[in-house]
């Protein structure tokens, strides 16, 4: 959620400032606002621009790619069995025919969204429920734990083969529902720790004794004082959700045959990785470059958002030198 | 101490002739991220058997590095050179293995903060007790080791030391912490002890206590103590030569008394006007040190402190200043150039300082005009309580007892008045804080803000309350958010309370200008900050909203005596120019007295005396009040030789379990000279507050005045 959050409240603040007309001629001493000075900084960080562009380029190809491609992921070509990438089918065949760079790309689309959907939804319900409980106490705290504890201690793939006739034929938001349900919990104890140490600061203190609500307090001091570990948080449930996918295609249900996803297709051809590596290296190499992009893209929020980073700063100075040669 | 006599050498038998510590030139420097940091550069100086040696200096001057240093335990990063001569023996190149030989046995050391000083997970006892077997090892049996662990307990002065020998740090006070660490200090013996900032994170009361403690270990073992500090108040009665640290050098080195009254370099002239002194009732102008010190990793030629100088001279920048003997004696040095200047000035010691830096007192306020009581009430307390519960059990939680916090206190604020709320740490002070900044219901009492009662408000109107009262904490560090720009920092309460865009961006530069700093640096983060700014940003944001009453919680105990200054000032020009009232929590009655109009003591919750600060600082009737006033060192060696110490037994009783009648019976040295009928009075019936004077009341059955000071 965080990241999202930041980049959309940079993006929201921003707008709102340079659209108001007491900004039409800045005085040398107007300050920055924080979402402006994270989007400023998150620029420097070439990298994290780097992944970024990766992400988007990856969204752009998984989506308009097919639109270009002749084959689609349902289709066989009866002429190429198992053909390594050449001109027509650039990614390959496999054992069917079926085009690779059509399958690939299919796969692409689910895993991406299911990936950064799962992750995003996942590392908010713990950051708004571990914060809740420690913010809050009492009968929040012990009913949220509750919940956690439960959640925990239940096998979770138990529940979803128990659950999963029911889910058949369901849409594929189920899907990332039921990943996003089962993997905030520990996270969501880390945050309710350190919520605890948070609150007795003294600049929450003071914001409350300012008169600042308390829902305020959590989103404006306590969540992105965690920004660190939630942005960390996130980016490792991207690259898990994406295998807690695939295992949980494998008992029947979510992404099922003909359509397929990243996982499935890894899981599928991972036998033929040695003999017709194409099939393989397509989508394991997909898969890598993105939860590699989406790491670059968290690292580089997260120095944005931490003050006392000072990858950023000591870029700062390069340039100021440079401009002053 | 007929028992120490036994246990220790003779102090008139030093080891060898001549000092016991010899530094010369000593350079320590650190390699970091920006480059070098040159620590310590050039420093000498020398101990002499029984002799106190004074360091003083503001944070990062090098002080605790060169001390460091002596004991060997610096990192091994660390690059050292010179010389340190310890009874004539070279210590620097010696490897860890000899120098633990010397280290503990000959040369000992006293931290800073006791509680990390000792190991939590063994007993008090067995930690001393290893102190004297690491070096007497086959010397002395285990048994007599803890025997010679329990006297040296009794000798530090701690009650029932066969009993408290076994006990785990955690279960020892502060002050009792670093009495078992001096304890540890003195055991075998030691031809030198190192104190670094010994008394720092004490309580005054138990300040008093540690000093004296020296003061005993010194005479017992007759050993060469060095002392370090920033708090000139501190050395003033108890060194014998000082010496003044800047920027990793000696600026000034002498014996005490011509140090305080001749000081012959601005630096030390402004350390020396920018304490408040307890001893002055007119108002006395406080003198800032403009700027913060100097970066050590790479220096510009000239005197360290030419920009902070106000006698600054275009000659300062070429060279930096020696030590030169001053006042034609070889004992009293200073690095300037301009020293003969500074001899030339009328005026002695601080007020010397007020001429040269050419501070100025802040106007009474105008509202102070009216009579006190013809102007409003800001706010009032009035029998508030607080208590919380003590618990046992981790399922069923049964009450076992009761925390009286807050047990029943009154007072009131009156507009642009300051109250001063004074007392040792664990007396209520920080509760009533709370109590009054939450606005809730309290448990007993009742508390109103410009005449509306807490206990009768609903969000709304609590909300509207919070816009004329704001807070400023002691920990500059804390309490801004780290992740939020100075601007939004300020910004926040305008926010909260729904100020227009355009007007929050015309107000932030505003009080950034008003609390003296640039609004240039805006968009940076707290973080860039020093500490002295970050307090003037938190004082910022308190009045951003325009309150009538500011809360402050121990504004200026995190900070250096230099910047400190510049910090009251600033409160108190601000309160001229808003006519602003303040609550103001300290536990530095220095402080108080120099800001405060009015004073209240408080102890176990209770408040034992309240008044106008003058007649409460020159004739306190409570005992309490006494021996806290009589605690405080001034920095005036004379004076404060001279001064009668009222040194109070113990630490503060638990407040589950206060004592019957008067709560401070146990520690009172009235109450122990009192015949037995007299003092049955003192257990059985509860003092109540009475009017001495005008504008002064006391709870005491037997108030007298006493002076102190």
């Amino acid at each position: 959620m965080t990241v999202i959050l930041n980049e959309g409240d940079a993006a929201g603040t921003t707008g709102a400032a340079s659209g108001s007309p007491v900004d039409a001629a800045p005085e040398p001493e107007k300050a920055m606002t924080r979402g402006r000075l994270v989007l400023i900084r998150f620029m420097r960080n070439k990298l994290a621009l780097v992944g970024l562009v990766v992400i988007i380029g990856m969204y752009l190809m998984a989506f308009v790619g097919p639109l270009l491609s002749k084959w689609t992921y349902d289709q066989q070509d009866y002429a190429a069995f198992l053909e390594p990438p050449y001109a027509d089918h650039i990614f390959g065949t496999d054992k069917i025919g079926t085009d690779m760079f059509a399958l690939t790309m299919r796969g692409l689309q689910k895993s991406l969204i299911i990936g950064l959907l799962v992750a995003l939804i996942s590392t908010t319900i713990a950051a708004v429920v571990g914060a809740a409980a420690g913010y809050f106490l009492g009968v929040a705290d012990k009913a949220l734990m509750w919940v956690v504890d439960l959640l925990l201690v239940l096998p979770s793939f138990l529940i979803i083969a128990i659950l999963s006739p029911w889910f058949r034929g369901k849409s594929w938001w189920l899907l990332v529902i039921m990943l996003a349900a089962f993997q905030w919990m520990i996270t969501a104890r880390i945050v309710r720790g350190m919520t605890l140490t948070l609150k007795e600061r003294e600049f929450v203190k003071a914001a409350k004794f300012m008169g600042q609500p308390a829902r305020k307090i959590i989103a404006k001091h306590i969540v992105p004082n965690m920004a660190s570990l939630l942005i960390i948080d996130a980016t490792i449930n991207v690259g898990s959700a994406v295998l807690a996918e695939t295992g949980l295609s494998f008992f029947g249900f979510g992404v099922q045959s003909p359509d397929v996803s990243l996982g499935t297709m890894i899981g599928l051809y991972a036998e033929s990785a040695t003999t017709f590596p194409w099939l393989f290296l397509f989508p394991a190499g997909f898969l890598v470059v993105f939860v590699l992009a989406v790491n670059w893209v968290g690292d580089g929020l997260r120095d944005a958002l931490d003050p006392t980073s000072t990858r950023v700063r000591r870029k700062e100075k390069k340039t100021k030198e440079k401009a002053a040669a | 101490m007929t028992t120490s006599e036994i246990q220790f050498d003779t102090p008139a038998t030093p080891a060898t002739e001549g000092p016991v510590l010899q530094v010369e030139d000593l350079h320590v420097s650190f390699p970091s991220e920006a480059g070098r940091v040159h620590a310590v550069r050039g420093l000498s100086y020398h101990v002499s058997p029984g002799e106190v040696l004074g360091i003083v200096g503001e944070s990062g001057s090098g002080k605790s590095v060169s001390s460091l240093a002596v004991m060997g335990l610096l990192p091994s990063s660390a690059r050292i050179s010179g010389s340190i001569k310890f009874q004539g023996r070279e210590l620097i190149g010696q490897n860890d293995a000899e120098l633990s030989k010397i280290r503990g046995r000959r040369i000992s050391m006293v931290f800073q903060d006791p509680l990390s000083a000792l190991t939590p997970v063994y007993t008090v006892g067995d930690q001393i007790a290893e102190a004297i077997l690491v070096h007497k090892k086959g010397a002395v049996s285990k048994a007599a080791a803890n025997k010679r662990a329990v006297e040296l307990l009794d000798l530090v002065g701690i009650p029932n030391a066969v009993e408290r020998a076994k006990a785990f740090p955690h279960e020892f006070s502060g002050g009792m912490r670093q009495r078992a660490v001096i304890a540890m200090a003195i055991a075998n013996d030691p031809d030198l002890i190192i104190a670094d900032e010994p008394t720092t994170a004490l309580d005054v009361t138990v300040q008093a206590q540690v000093l004296q403690l020296l003061e005993t270990a010194q005479e017992v073992t007759g050993a060469g103590i060095v002392i370090i500090t920033h708090d000139l108040g501190v050395v003033a009665g108890f060194a014998d030569r000082l010496m003044v640290m800047y920027a990793g050098r000696a600026v000034e080195k002498g014996n005490v008394d011509e140090i305080y009254q001749q000081p012959r370099m601005p630096y030390t002239l402004g350390l020396l006007g920018s304490i408040p002194r307890l001893d002055v009732s007119e108002k006395q102008a406080l003198v800032p040190i403009k700027g913060n010190p100097p970066s050590l990793t790479d220096l510009p030629p000239g005197c360290p402190f030419a920009p902070r100088c106000p006698m600054v001279v275009d000659a300062c920048h070429t060279a930096e200043p020696p030590l030169v003997d001053v006042d034609g004696s070889a004992e009293h040095q200073a690095a300037c150039i301009r020293t003969n200047e500074i001899a030339a000035t009328d005026a002695e010691g601080a007020e010397a300082a007020v001429e040269i830096f050419g501070a100025e007192v802040a106007d009474e306020p105008e509202v102070a005009k009216i009579p006190r009581d013809q102007r409003d009430i800001v706010l009032e307390l009035d029998q508030l309580v607080k208590e919380y519960p003590v618990n046992k059990g981790v399922v069923f939680k049964r009450r076992v007892g009761t925390v009286h916090a807050v047990a029943g206190i009154s007072f009131d604020i009156r507009e642009g008045e300051t109250l001063g709320l004074v007392g040792e740490s664990g007396c209520g002070k920080t509760t009533t804080l709370m109590e009054i900044l939450n606005l809730q219901k309290p448990m007993g009492g009742e508390i109103s803000v410009l005449g509306t009662k807490s206990s009768d408000v609903d969000g709304k109107r609590r909300f509207a309350i919070r816009r004329d009262m704001s807070v400023v904490f002691q920990d500059p560090m804390a309490s801004l958010d780290p992740r939020l720009t100075i601007h939004d920092c300020i910004a926040e309460p305008m926010q909260v309370h729904g100020y227009a865009k355009d007007e929050i961006n015309r107000r932030v530069p505003e009080l950034m200008r008003l609390v003296g700093l640039r609004p240039d640096q805006l968009s940076r983060y707290p973080g860039e900050f020093s500490g002295g700014q970050r307090q003037r940003i938190g004082i910022a944001r308190a009045l951003a909203l325009e309150p009538k009453l500011v809360v402050l919680d121990e504004p200026v105990s995190a900070l250096d005596v230099s910047i400190q200054a510049g910090v009251i000032n600033l409160l108190e020009e601000l309160k001229s120019k808003l006519g602003l009232a303040y609550l103001f929590v300290a536990h530095d009655l220095s402080v108080v007295r120099h800001i405060a109009d009015r004073v209240a003591v408080m102890y176990l919750g209770k408040i034992i005396e309240i008044g106008e600060v003058d007649s409460v600082f020159d004739a306190p009737r409570h005992p309490y009040t006494q021996a806290l006033l009589s605690a405080i060192p001034i920095p005036d060696p004379v004076k404060e030789r001279q001064r009668e110490r009222i040194i109070l037994t113990g630490d503060l009783p638990s407040p589950a379990n206060p004592p019957s009648g008067c709560r401070f019976r146990t520690r009172c040295f009235l109450h122990a000279q009192l015949p037995p009928e007299k003092q049955r009075q003192c257990i059985e019936v509860e003092p109540l507050r009475e009017v001495q004077a005008e504008d002064h009341e006391a709870a005491c059955h037997f108030a007298q005045i006493r002076q102190v000071l």
